[in-house]
């Protein structure tokens, strides 16, 4: 590692060979493979197994890994759901859902099996082909998220060298989605929160994105599992609190990341009070179920994807401590943070359009363009990571800290500002 | 018939500018709290022009009173304002007892038993009142938790009303010359001192409570960026229009019946009569959303005061319904107004001296403040008209009839 200089020395990094995933399939398919060679072979009979196809083998265990992720991870969106549902119920002093299942575990499953058998509705005079379309460009691009977020060591299902740059890009296309589903409904509410939710999320990407390349700066890699490897010596290696920049990076990339998924305080693409259910007002049952589902899975995979760039990935907090492969450290680092997303929804009310846009151009795209600024002269000042280099960061930012706290009651008490007329 | 009908259609036909777009907010939309229908005219967010239409609940009150004896028109006013009941029950019954005063031949007066027991449920019920209209609001700037909170509360206070008139909603509890006896609770009795001691029990977990909500929504930083300094309504403006209530105290105009023109025995308890100033930290200004919200928070910690008050008293002795043969007021014409929680509600009955009235009006606080609600939106946002319309508190029950 040599500073961030060898970035802008060898600017030539293939941007095609993203397309042609650079993985060496050998190497990634040795741990099938030892589990057929180690501990299947020596079960089998002696004759059977001495002409045992190992090369078919090792694909066929692949295929079952990969389709129980394929099952597992749609299922994500049901016990978030239900999750949130208990959390609310719990903030506000009632119990949730009771009746169906344990503990009311079964709620969503029943709902889903309700929306199923659900009309069908599509409005006559909307856009028919595009109102068809929407639903399934946005489910697609939330779920299309996941094949580049490392799991756990072994648990992931495409490691692109440009992985975060393809996340960025997947997720653009949602809002192409939301559009299609606000225009082709033929409602005006359904294209005011369609509208809202366009300039929502291509603001909000400027400062995501510019939070990621702090983290991009450091590591120096787009690549998700490199990410992940940069962080394998315990908590003070994690990005976080690699440098005081990307330590603001995280909150800008957190609060972001909730804008992108549309949730409270930045609801307004989908503002009950407002513009009744906002671009997917018009549609219902199973459709309506894929806009909820993506939602969910969308929530999970900014808080998977934060989890990877900032805390650690599927690290432990130890070096070396990653139990399971670390899946079970990176599925609780990401649902505490799904639980902090929640939490806000719970307590806060909703900002406005222009409220909304100040915060992201006047606040967050200047603090990340700082922020980048920074990150280049921390990468001058140390170009590896050292003990120092960690010792200094940390008491920045616990200073920091120190200040932002004696000076919040201040900040919260600020004069909003002026009304448009 | 037809023929009619299609001129009309040309009137109303809208022609928006080309970069406009008319949209129908209501009479089905989450926040316009009921059937109000909102005509907005939109220039991408941003209101031109916010027409309201009302009318989807009117339930031709007044005309049904001409067919009623009074007594019979208490239910229906039951259904005007129907989250302040009592209070609408009160303001009819009021307006009636005092075109009978006028009798001087019947001796006519109300019990103080049943004066203190309608000050103190009235007062109960406008905590109930403020209390939903607390909630939504939080519910209508995006803060659901408040909602559910408001409601925990007010469940509360509807159970001691359930117990002292049978009815959660609609309750008929006030009737002219004294209040209900339908649950028969004796001075003095057990039952008596059991109720009081409830009703002090929720006062003792209520009062704090007030000061939780005022720290998690008044004071929560996005709740004062959407509401204060939006839509101003300034002193001048109020009274034109004829505000009242929380909306016109939140101007800054210092005037309530309770205090300024006391009725029933308001004269004989101490409580503030909370007007709204300018609060720069919070950049919070005299007339705006935040200010009529605020100045419904503090009422109920001033209801909760003139409840205590009653307690600390205790109910005087006696019969709680004044002897009365019939209700037949002398011939003659009345207007009266009282402080309902939403206002100055008055009642205007003409009597002939039949026991059904000729004529009943009432002057409804909601309508008032709602139509103010066409200049305030005045260039301001789609999210910003919900915001007024949950500052202004209406209930379309009593803005219809």
């Amino acid at each position: 590692m040599s500073g961030f200089r060898t970035m802008f020395a060898n600017p030539g990094f293939n941007i095609s060979e993203g397309f042609f995933p650079n993985i060496n399939l050998q190497e990634k398919l040795n741990w099938a493979e030892e589990f057929i060679q180690n501990v299947l072979i020596p079960r089998l009979p002696e004759g059977f197994a001495a002409h045992f196809p190992v090369e078919l083998g090792t694909m066929l265990v692949m295929f079952a890994c990969a389709g129980i992720f394929v099952a597992v991870v749609p299922l994500l969106p049901l016990v978030l759901v239900l999750a949130e549902r208990k959390v609310a119920a719990r903030f506000q002093n009632r119990t949730g859902p009771m009746r169906v299942g344990p503990w009311g575990t079964l709620q969503t499953l029943a709902d889903g099996v309700k929306l199923i058998f659900k009309e069908d509705f599509i409005p006559p005079q909307g856009d028919r082909f595009l109102f068809l379309l929407a639903p399934y460009v946005i489910f697609a691009c939330s779920f299309a998220v996941f094949a580049a977020i490392p799991f756990s060591q072994n648990i992931l299902v495409s490691d692109f060298n440009i992985g975060i740059f393809y996340i960025m890009a997947i997720s653009s296309v949602i809002v192409m989605g939301v559009i299609m589903a606000g225009w082709s409904s033929n409602s005006k509410w359904s294209l005011l929160g369609s509208l809202r939710s366009a300039a929502q999320i291509v603001s909000y990407e400027i400062p995501l994105g510019l939070s990621i390349l702090t983290v991009v700066m450091l590591v120096e890699s787009l690549s998700m599992s490199e990410i992940v490897a940069s962080q394998s010596n315990g908590v003070f290696s994690w990005l976080i609190f690699r440098s005081p920049f990307t330590f603001i990076a995280f909150f800008i990339f957190f609060i972001s990341a909730i804008a992108e998924v549309n949730r409270t305080p930045f609801d307004l693409p989908e503002a009950e009070s407002e513009i009744v259910a906002g671009f997917h007002t018009e549609y219902s049952g199973m459709r309506f179920a894929l806009f909820f589902i993506a939602e969910y899975a969308n929530m999970f995979a900014v808080s998977a994807i934060a989890v990877t760039l900032f805390l650690g990935g599927w690290e432990g907090a130890l070096p070396g401590y990653d139990i399971l492969g670390g899946m079970p450290g990176f599925v609780i680092k990401t649902l505490a943070l799904v639980f902090l997303m929640m939490w806000l929804r719970w307590t806060l009310p909703r900002l406005r359009v222009d409220q909304l846009m100040n915060l992201c151009w006047k606040y967050f795209i200047p603090i990340a363009f700082f922020n980048i600024l920074g990150t280049g002269v921390w990468g001058l000042i140390f170009p590896e990571d050292t003990l120092v280099s960690i010792i200094i960061s940390c008491a920045i930012i616990y200073t920091g800290l120190i200040v932002a706290y004696t000076i919040a009651g201040r900040v919260m008490a600020q004069k909003p500002a002026p009304q448009p007329s | 018939m037809e023929n009619t009908r299609q001129t009309e259609s040309k009137i109303i036909e809208l022609k928006p500018f080309a970069d406009e777009m008319v949209v129908n907010m209501g009479p089905q939309h989450p926040s316009t709290h009921g059937v109000l229908r909102l005509e907005l005219r939109l220039d991408g967010e941003v209101v031109r022009e916010a027409i309201p239409h009302i009318g989807y609940l009117h339930r031709c009150f007044e005309k049904h009173s001409e067919n009623l004896s009074y007594p019979q028109i208490i239910p229906f006013t039951d259904r005007m304002d129907y989250v302040a009941a009592m209070n609408q029950n009160w303001g009819f019954c009021l307006a009636v007892e005092k075109l009978m005063e006028a009798d001087e031949s019947k001796n006519f007066q109300v019990p103080e038993r049943a004066e203190y027991l309608r000050v103190l449920i009235c007062e109960l019920n406008r905590i109930a009142s403020h209390l939903l209209s607390f909630g939504t609001y939080g519910m209508d700037i995006g803060a659901f938790t408040p909602f559910l909170y408001a409601f925990r509360d007010r469940e509360r206070l509807l159970l001691l009303f359930e117990k002292i008139c049978g009815a959660r909603l609609t309750y008929n509890y006030i009737r002219i010359g004294g209040v209900s006896e339908i649950i028969p609770m004796e001075p003095g009795s057990i039952d008596e001192q059991n109720y009081l001691d409830e009703i002090e029990a929720f006062l003792d977990y209520f009062e704090p409570k007030i000061d939780e909500y005022n720290e998690l929504l008044t004071k929560n930083s996005i709740f004062t960026q959407r509401t204060t300094g939006v839509a101003v309504m300034s002193a001048d403006m109020a009274l034109s229009y004829g505000a009242t209530g929380p909306n016109l105290r939140g101007s800054g105009v210092d005037w309530d019946l309770r205090r300024d023109e006391p009725y029933s025995i308001y004269d004989r308890f101490e409580f503030d009569v909370p007007v709204a100033v300018d609060v720069p930290e919070l950049g919070a200004v005299v007339g705006d959303c935040w200010s009529r919200y605020k100045i419904r928070m503090d009422e109920m910690k001033q209801s909760a005061r003139i409840v205590r008050q009653i307690l600390a008293e205790g109910l005087p002795d006696g019969p709680v319904m004044a002897d009365l043969k019939a209700v037949r007021p002398p011939k003659g014409e009345i207007y009266f107004r009282s402080e309902a929680p939403r206002g100055e509600l008055g009642f205007y009955i003409v009597s002939d001296g039949t026991p059904k009235p000729v004529r009943v009006k009432g002057r409804s606080p909601c309508f008032s403040a709602l139509s103010a609600l066409q200049e305030l939106s005045h260039g301001l946002m789609v999210a910003d008209i919900i915001a007024i319309i949950g500052s202004i508190d209406i209930v379309m029950g009593e803005v219809d009839r």
